[in-house]
């Protein structure tokens, strides 16, 4: 992406923190939700020490949250970093989101743009929001030395409480507040040891649970603004489509529509509240124009990748010689793996609220993108990024669908906000069906593998091919992150693979041109299907070498000591050792799966039983993660519980098929999402770690469907190598 | 114009027969703590209690409510089984995005109403109507029986 934003370095935050919090707006200012945190008990910030947190006299120390919170408990893992170096009571933190600003608020991973993905937030922002409580905590010092005339050496801070104990002088950080607003900010702090830690490592509760079971969280679909007309879309069926005619009259006669706009996307109407509005959608007469329309089928698809894929493509990895030492090995394998499309399907369908007027653009979202999205809003409207404000809410699931480099529900309330020359402040809402059917999913995905093993059973060489298109061809991430004509995202997982094999290459064929269907990344984007072909096929070479599955994988770890940590814990945890207890009826079976994604290890040892019929349940999972220091366990382990059930999803049951170009699914009775009687026992053990934290919303996802599918085969014998596993076993 | 009991209030609305109870709710009450999630009544994200008993809300016409009293997530804690279960919710740190927990909390209610001590497979049995893309059902498993031990202790089960 090309911005002019530079980039602020910790240290550069850390000097200029003070004058640069004057500038600090809250968001929603002037909004209907200003209007509710009116209720609240407002105080004067009397201490702003930096752009991350605040201390009222009220006593309550407000953290600004530069992550979007959607579900992953970022509020409260950056709240404990910042809670921690502040030695503040974890009761008076409160968490706010923070409002769009890439010169304060950048992702020190993604360089000088603000926006949350990748398992970045706590990753990124470790040492940041550390220096930042820090620092906080320095100055609160210095005003207690300086009113209580002792040395600052002397004063001790715990649980929100500054005190001196030879004089016998206590504080609160609320009654230190303005003091301490006038102290330098210090230039260098230093953070604490991590064995003085009293809340990184512990158990610390959520941030949001009580708001989100109250009813009182507010969504986007919760925003109401004065004179807000809500907006639903009629768009085309086939991606590409345009409106060749439009018969208006039906909707425009339904009581309480108000507008009915032409937008790029497709037809608006609106109204003051979702219903009419829908009602009003539902009733237009639309003659789509498909001459630009992608007409592509599933089955069309996966026939063209199989033809690609039996040819070379652009090498991502070349180790040894792979041709040479296939065919000279005692034992060869092949094997074919095929992911559909996959909806990310966030139980809050997308939404976006906007106004504009001469002064700017506002925006309501569940905001994962804000430097992205702030110069497409900016360019669109002609408008400096800066008259751009975006007010991030929590979102109701994401799993990277509202992170599109396109902007696409964003661009299209722009749209529909221009349509109606900015007259009133417009809420779209997509129904369930606009959801899922608006593209940007996880492409869909060819693997062909082969291998040969020597006569000992270990593996010569590994030729792996990846047919798909690029998540990041045609946005403003190609530049940067498509090298040599390789999606780093098509392949990762793949072309790292950790297994010591001398001869090994991982080839790539992207048909981006060819395939017309919008992609974009999904809960752990590359490794949702190489994490699988690499997993389920080393399984196939194991049996093949008639070894354990685990010790075989050991035995090609020993250069990747983090991924044989998550494996022994897993598999000693699961019992691995010991025969599974039998069924009362059906067969059982135990599966295993290791995965390194975004710098953290996870391993996963499933449980099944398949009944005679070839129905079968998931019984238990034991996962083992190892993502450095961990700062939340809690929020660990529900990621790793989360992730497996997100996974299991899309292992059992996830396709987008498409007919003619059309999407073949609408809701959940044909996107079935897993229920809670389909979801296993799930042990998590955290592996102790004093490295850097990594991060957890998306690596408890990758190992799950290839454990599964190996812990079937144990059960059965039968290999399932296309997902979703569906009904195949009952074929 | 149909008249319901909302949260122990009379309330009317002039919104049409046919509009579903959730946009009444939402758009014209303006209680946004029930949620859409589906419009077709699959994923249970808009679960409120019609006469103590759990509904889907969005595939429900408001006319079907008229005169019947309507329980809200913003009203359930006022309930000894809602306030058990909300208290539990928050001890096991149960959401996640949070957007389906209205549903999850007000369907987990109605079952320990009738069922004070349910077991694993008479919470699956009541719960698979409402899904959680977080999938953070492990917890609202251990959260019910959480509630229902919490109840029990209190001798009100």
């Amino acid at each position: 992406m090309k911005t002019r934003i530079e980039n602020v370095s910790r240290r550069d935050f850390l000097k200029t923190g003070a004058g640069l919090t004057l500038g600090l707006v809250l968001p929603g200012a002037g909004s209907a939700l200003a209007a509710a945190a009116k209720d609240a008990p407002q105080a004067e910030t009397a201490f702003a020490p930096n752009a991350f947190v605040r201390i009222d006299t009220d006593n309550r120390v407000t953290v600004v949250a530069k992550h979007l919170e959607m579900g992953q408990g970022t509020y409260t893992g950056l709240a404990t970093l910042v809670a921690e170096e502040l030695d503040a009571d974890w009761a008076q933190v409160i968490v706010e989101g923070a409002p769009a600003d890439a010169k304060r608020y950048n992702n020190l991973l993604f360089g000088p743009s603000q926006g949350t993905g990748g398992s970045t937030a706590i990753a990124n922002s470790f040492e940041q929001l550390r220096q930042a409580g820090a620092s906080a905590r320095a100055m609160l010092v210095q005003a207690a030395a300086a009113r209580w005339k002792v040395p600052a050496g002397e004063i001790r801070v715990r649980a929100g409480v500054v005190s001196h104990a030879k004089s016998g002088r206590k504080a609160s950080f609320g009654e230190l507040a303005e003091a301490a607003a006038k102290q330098p900010v210090p230039q260098d702090v230093r953070l604490k040891d991590p064995k003085d830690f009293t809340l990184i490592g512990r158990h610390v509760p959520r941030k949001d649970s009580v708001e989100k079971t109250t009813g009182r969280a507010q969504f986007t679909q919760d925003v109401k603004l004065p004179g807000m007309l809500v907006a639903v879309v009629a768009h085309p069926p086939r991606f590409g489509a345009t409106v060749r005619a439009v018969d208006e009259r039906a909707a425009r006669a339904v009581p309480g529509v108000v507008r009915v706009e032409r937008i790029p996307q497709g037809v608006a109407v609106l109204a003051r509240d979702y219903w009419t509005a829908k009602k009003g959608r539902d009733a237009l007469q639309i003659d789509w124009d498909d001459s630009t329309a992608y007409r592509g089928s599933t089955e069309r698809i996966f026939a063209d990748y199989r033809q690609l894929a039996a040819t070379p493509g652009l090498v991502a990895r070349r180790d040894g010689d792979t041709d040479k030492a296939l065919a000279g090995g005692a034992k060869a394998l092949e094997a074919e793996y095929a992911f559909p499309y996959l909806a990310h399907a966030p139980m809050e369908p997308l939404n976006c609220v906007m106004r504009v007027d001469a002064q700017g653009c506002e925006v309501w979202n569940g905001e994962q993108f804000q430097t992205g999205d702030q110069y497409t809003l900016a360019a669109f409207f002609g408008l400096k990024p800066e008259q751009v404000k975006l007010n991030m809410l929590f979102a109701g699931g994401s799993f990277g669908r509202r992170a599109n480099p396109a902007a696409d529900y964003v661009l299209e309330t722009a749209h529909i906000v221009k349509a109606i020359r900015g007259e009133a402040p417009v809420k779209l809402v997509w129904s369930r069906e606009d959801d899922m059917r608006a593209g940007y999913y996880r492409p869909l995905y060819l693997h062909r593998l082969r291998a040969a093993l020597d006569a000992q059973g270990k593996p010569l060489a590994w030729a792996q091919r990846v047919v798909g298109q690029s998540i990041l061809a045609g946005t403003s991430f190609e530049s940067a992150m498509v090298k040599d004509g390789i999606d780093g995202t098509s392949v990762e997982g793949a072309a790292n693979l950790p297994y010591a094999i001398p001869n090994l290459q991982v080839e790539l064929h992207t048909t981006s041109k060819d395939v017309k269907v919008p992609v974009l990344w999904w809960r752990s984007v590359g490794s949702t299907h190489t994490a699988f072909a690499a997993e389920a096929f080393l399984d196939e070479l194991a049996t093949a070498a008639d070894a354990d599955p685990v010790a075989y994988r050991l035995d090609l770890l020993g250069a990747h000591p983090r991924h044989a940590g998550v494996l022994k814990l897993a598999a000693d945890k699961a019992g691995w050792s010991k025969p599974l207890p039998p069924a009362k009826t059906g067969k059982r079976g135990r599966g295993v799966a290791v995965h390194e994604s975004f710098n953290t290890y996870v391993a996963q040892v499933v449980e099944v039983t398949v009944a005679p019929d070839g129905g079968f349940t998931v019984d238990r999972v034991v996962c083992a993660v190892d993502c450095g220091i961990a700062v939340n366990p809690d929020v660990i382990r529900a990621q790793m519980e989360g992730g497996i059930g997100f996974g299991l999803s899309a292992a059992l049951s996830g396709a987008i098929t498409l007919k003619d170009g059309v999407v073949e699914q609408s809701n959940f009775h044909d996107y079935p999402i897993l229920r809670i009687d389909q979801m296993p026992r799930i042990e998590v053990h955290i592996v102790p770690s004093a490295a850097k934290p990594t991060g957890v919303g998306e690596p408890g996802v990758p190992p799950i469907a290839p454990a599964l599918v190996n812990a079937l085969f144990a059960a059965t014998g039968k290999r399932i190598r296309t997902l979703p596993i569906g009904d195949q076993l009952k074929a | 114009m149909t008249r319901f009991i909302l949260n122990g209030q009379k309330v009317n609305t002039a919104m049409p027969e046919d509009t579903p109870l959730l946009w009444v709710l939402r758009d014209g009450l303006e209680l946004t703590g029930t949620k859409f999630g589906c419009g077709m009544g699959l994923c249970g994200a808009c679960t409120v209690h019609v006469d103590g008993v759990a509904v889907k809300s969005c595939s429900t016409p408001v006319s079907a409510v008229a005169d019947k009293h309507v329980t809200t997530i913003e009203q359930i804690g006022r309930n000894r089984v809602g306030a058990a279960v909300q208290a539990a919710w928050q001890k096991l740190d149960v959401v996640q995005c949070g957007y389906c927990q209205s549903g999850q909390i007000m369907a987990a209610t109605a079952l320990l109403a009738k069922t004070p001590r349910p077991s694993d497979a008479d919470i699956d049995a009541a719960m698979a109507g409402n899904l959680c893309r977080c999938a953070t059902y492990v917890r609202i498993r251990a959260a019910i029986h959480e509630a229902a031990k919490s109840l029990a202790g209190r001798g009100v089960a």
